[in-house]
């Protein structure tokens, strides 16, 4: 019986679709993430006025409960009462009855839960990204600049390649967490439409839970197992040379 | 000269600009929680309006649903106990564990402790299946002890992980040292090694807590019964009915749910980040 | 080659003095080696620091080499700076970390590798240039650390407590390596430390600092001999000058400069001090001898004499000794200002 399911499912083109959309969803989230990660930790590391409040206001997405912040942007990207289209059509972007339909179109509902999940994971990496910033003694990015290093220099050669263990193990936990996690996905679009935006633990929990079929489902979640095991073994090179175990 | 002053005003304009929107991007949604709770309705659906101020006078009606008429208030209630049992259970098997492990000489700890955290990168998603058995087996379902049975799976491998670190940077010198003075290697442990380790403690108990009010999959496959529910499965599961969304209410209850756990972390962040720096860096 | 000069440098914290900087006018020669001295929280590493453009002057100009440099950042200086800690980069090798300056500097890459041969085998470490920071031993590290520094060629070059990371034994070799190697070098030196012995053992000119401020800059002689302040005179000297109040003046001889009556030409004009011993510390090479003066000017006050181990004469505790200072090596300071003024008679 085990390999009959294996096959019904690669013979499926939902289950293909969501494989290569678990890759989209994964790496573009993740992508941005650590490009606004790097960001936000450059301008939050320094000490300016306000810098608690600005603290508390981008750490907001991550310590709420996902399945509420996505409630709030189902809210946001609605199919009538849109603010942003209403911003849209006031600064005459689109047309008032041929607004987007953010999580009604696939395209457009592929980049929104990614873009919500990059929402909620930002503020971890920040943290994290920060952390490792802090990390770093003081003297040695002085030392670069006295050795005439300019700026980027000192970012890009001295201050990120030292930062780069502690920098993996955000993207890996990044990586795991969102390629195995549904929550964005169930709530915003529920896979749709038409199973576009369905990733593997969506589908897995659609098929196995909703649908009653247990052995699918658990055929579907084992394709995410060979993925892991190569983060996981990354993850642990990293970490050693990191010095964490 | 000149080149020094242009460079920080350009530094400052960056700095402010990234600030800014990394802000509003961030912070938009509750922004948005907060206007859309206290609107009116008709406010609310009318296209003509400026959604982002009040047009008619703000009203405590979506609020007074949500507290009466639904069971917000128990969810809340619900989450909270969950996460303060399932933090008491990972503190209670994760740091004699840690300590365990981080004096455990020769490589065996160091190994055993990648065992244990590589059970943290098993997802959910390949979990759920076949620990929706076990729920069955405990006669679990249903109810909200099926989480609160399931969650210490992910929060200890983590946690001990975490207290690993914390503990290893300790040096054992402190302990021999309290020994020599007269305390049991256990008095020892309390009394010196737990102290100087809060906030590795504090961080696994934020981080505990957060797992279990995030947590969205297990209580939405083991729970079916509204009045066990979570806060995170109730409200976005039994606030809709059918295809009607009652955004007011919903929003409202968006932002009750958020707003405490922000503040307690914004108050604890410092320490959280220190915890995380000691596990992971050194 | 160049000269540094501060002119009224000033740097207030805002969270209080330590580390403060006051009004500091300082000038170096041509090629020395010029050693910051003070006790920690002096400001001798915040000065460094404002020469290096690592900190902001509160007020006060900088020149190096005839150039005012406030409003240059540290990399439009061409200075060269070894921190306490090295501050070696973690993620490059050895090589990579001496040629990290001459990258930023754009030098094309056969130039760079072969600077970088060159500054390696100046300090001996060519067998090393493939290993990590992480690998190396302390000397190791320090010797990096200079390769690394003088790769560029720098016209000044900067050292923040460079050997007090090593151990006691190895820095007293890396002391004189370090001094030999600046002679070699030729270049302009400012090296901040607060262990007397190495500033006297290494600089051609001594800056002593206190609470922000120079008390006396001079060649090591100079500062020991002739201090300028009871500060100096007490920083200076282990143990310390004996300073004395007798008639509205401090006077202070050092200990090597007490002695047993009879070891002195007769025909010295001395100033005679009876000396209770109290207890006597033998260190191989020397004695250290602890007392009470009585009678005289000077009664009932501490003072301490120290002794060549070769002496023969043996000092029975609690006994009052007949010793003598020799007038010429009396330092007489004013007891308000507590700076040296004129010699005087003594009552």
């Amino acid at each position: 019986m085990g390999l009959k399911n294996f096959t019904s499912v690669l013979q499926n083109p939902t289950f293909l679709r969501a494989l290569r959309n678990s890759f989209v969803f994964t790496v573009a989230s993740q992508i941005l993430v650590l490009v606004g990660a790097n960001l936000l930790a450059l301008v939050l590391k320094n000490a300016f006025p306000g810098r608690r409040f600005a603290r508390f206001l981008i750490l907001l997405p991550w310590v709420a409960p996902v399945s509420i912040g996505s409630i709030g942007w189902k809210w946001i990207l609605d199919s009538l009462y849109s603010v942003i289209n209403w911003v849209l059509v006031r600064l005459h972007l689109v047309k008032e009855f041929s607004a987007p339909m953010w999580l009604g179109e696939p395209k457009l509902a592929m980049m929104s839960v990614i873009l919500v999940h990059t929402w909620h994971m930002l503020p971890f990496a920040t943290v994290i990204i920060l952390a490792g910033w802090t990390a770093i003694p003081k003297d040695i990015p002085e030392a670069a600049a006295v050795d005439g290093a300019g700026f980027f220099r000192r970012m890009f050669q001295i201050e990120l390649p030292m930062m780069l263990p502690i920098i993996n193990v955000a993207v890996l936990f990044g990586v795991i967490f969102t390629f195995t996690d549904m929550t964005v996905i169930y709530i915003l679009t529920r896979g749709g439409p038409y199973d576009t935006t369905q990733v593997l633990p969506s589908l897995a929990f659609f098929t196995g839970i909703l649908g009653s079929d247990l052995a699918e489902g658990a055929a579907i979640s084992i394709f995410l197992v060979p993925l892991l095991v190569a983060v996981a073994w990354l993850m642990l090179r990293s970490a050693h040379r990191a010095e964490v175990v | 000269m000149a080149g020094v002053r242009a460079r920080q005003l350009a530094f400052r304009t960056f700095h402010w600009t990234v600030l800014a929107v990394f802000s509003v991007l961030l912070a938009f949604p509750f922004y948005w929680m907060l206007i859309t709770s206290f609107k009116r309705t008709g406010d609310l659906y009318d296209l003509r309006n400026n959604p982002f101020v009040f047009n008619q006078k703000p009203t405590l009606e979506h609020l007074r649903l949500l507290v009466n008429e639904t069971l917000f208030l128990r969810w809340l209630g619900n989450t909270a106990f969950a996460g303060l049992v399932v933090v008491a259970i990972t503190l209670l098997l994760a740091v004699p564990a840690a300590y365990a492990l981080a004096r455990l000489t020769g490589r065996w700890g160091g190994r055993i402790g990648i065992a244990i955290f590589l059970t943290y990168l098993v997802p959910p998603t390949l979990l759920f299946i076949p620990l929706s058995r076990i729920v069955a087996w405990l006669n679990l379902q249903d109810t909200l002890w099926a989480v609160i049975v399931v969650y210490p799976s992910f929060t200890i491998p983590f946690s001990t992980w975490l207290l690993m670190g914390f503990f290893k940077s300790i040096p054992p010198e402190l302990e021999d040292a309290a020994m020599v003075d007269g305390l049991t290697r256990f008095q020892a442990f309390l009394k010196l090694v737990i102290p100087i380790s809060l906030s590795g403690i504090l961080t696994v108990v934020i981080f505990t807590f957060t797992l279990v009010t995030q947590g969205f999959v297990y209580a939405l496959t083991f729970i079916s019964s509204a009045s066990h529910q979570t806060v995170g499965v109730g409200v976005p599961i039994y606030l809709v009915r059918g295809d009607v969304y009652y955004w007011g209410s919903l929003m409202a209850a968006c932002l009750i749910a958020s707003l405490p756990i922000a503040v307690l972390y914004n108050l604890f962040l410092d320490r959280f980040i220190a915890g995380f720096t000691v596990g992971s860096v050194k | 080659m160049a000269v540094v000069q501060t002119r009224g440098l000033t740097k207030l914290f805002a969270k209080g003095q330590v580390g403060a900087v006051v009004d500091v006018d300082l000038e170096s020669r041509e090629g020395e080696f010029l050693v910051l001295l003070g006790p920690s929280g002096s400001g001798k590493t915040t000065l460094l620091r404002m020469i290096a453009g690592l900190e902001e002057p509160t007020s006060g100009e900088i020149w190096i080499g005839g150039v005012l440099v406030n409003d240059l950042t540290p990399r439009q200086r061409r200075i060269a700076m070894v921190f306490q800690s090295y501050a070696l980069y973690p993620h490059l090798t050895v090589l990579g970390n001496i040629e990290f300056p001459l990258k930023a500097r754009r030098m094309p890459k056969e130039e760079r590798r072969r600077k970088a041969q060159w500054a390696a085998d100046l300090l001996g470490i060519g067998r090393l240039l493939g290993r990590k920071p992480r690998e190396l031993s302390g000397g190791e590290r320090q010797r990096v650390a200079l390769a690394r520094a003088i790769v560029r060629e720098p016209s000044l070059f900067l050292l923040d407590e460079p050997l007090s990371n090593l151990d006691a034994k190895l820095r007293a070799s890396a002391r004189e390596e370090l001094e030999q190697f600046q002679k070699k070098i030729g270049t302009t030196t400012i090296y901040v430390t607060h262990d007397q012995v190495e500033a006297m053992a290494m600089g051609d000119r001594v800056v002593v600092m206190n609470q922000g401020a120079v008390r006396q800059i001079g060649t090591p002689a100079d500062v020991y001999d002739e201090p300028q302040d009871t500060f100096v005179a007490a920083f200076l000297g282990s143990p310390p000058m004996n300073l004395l109040e007798a008639a509205g003046v401090i006077v202070g001889f050092r200990p090597e400069h007490f002695h047993p009556s009879a070891a002195l030409p007769a025909d010295e004009p001395v100033l005679k001090l009876a000396f209770r011993a109290k207890h006597e510390e033998y260190l191989g090479a020397e004695r250290i001898l602890y007392g009470v003066l009585e009678g005289g000017p000077f009664d009932g006050e501490k003072a301490v004499a120290r002794m060549s181990s070769t002496l023969a004469a043996r000092f029975a505790p609690d006994v009052v000794h007949d010793f003598a200072v020799a007038k010429k090596d009396l330092k007489f300071f004013d007891r308000e200002k507590e700076t040296r003024t004129e010699p005087r008679a003594l009552a």
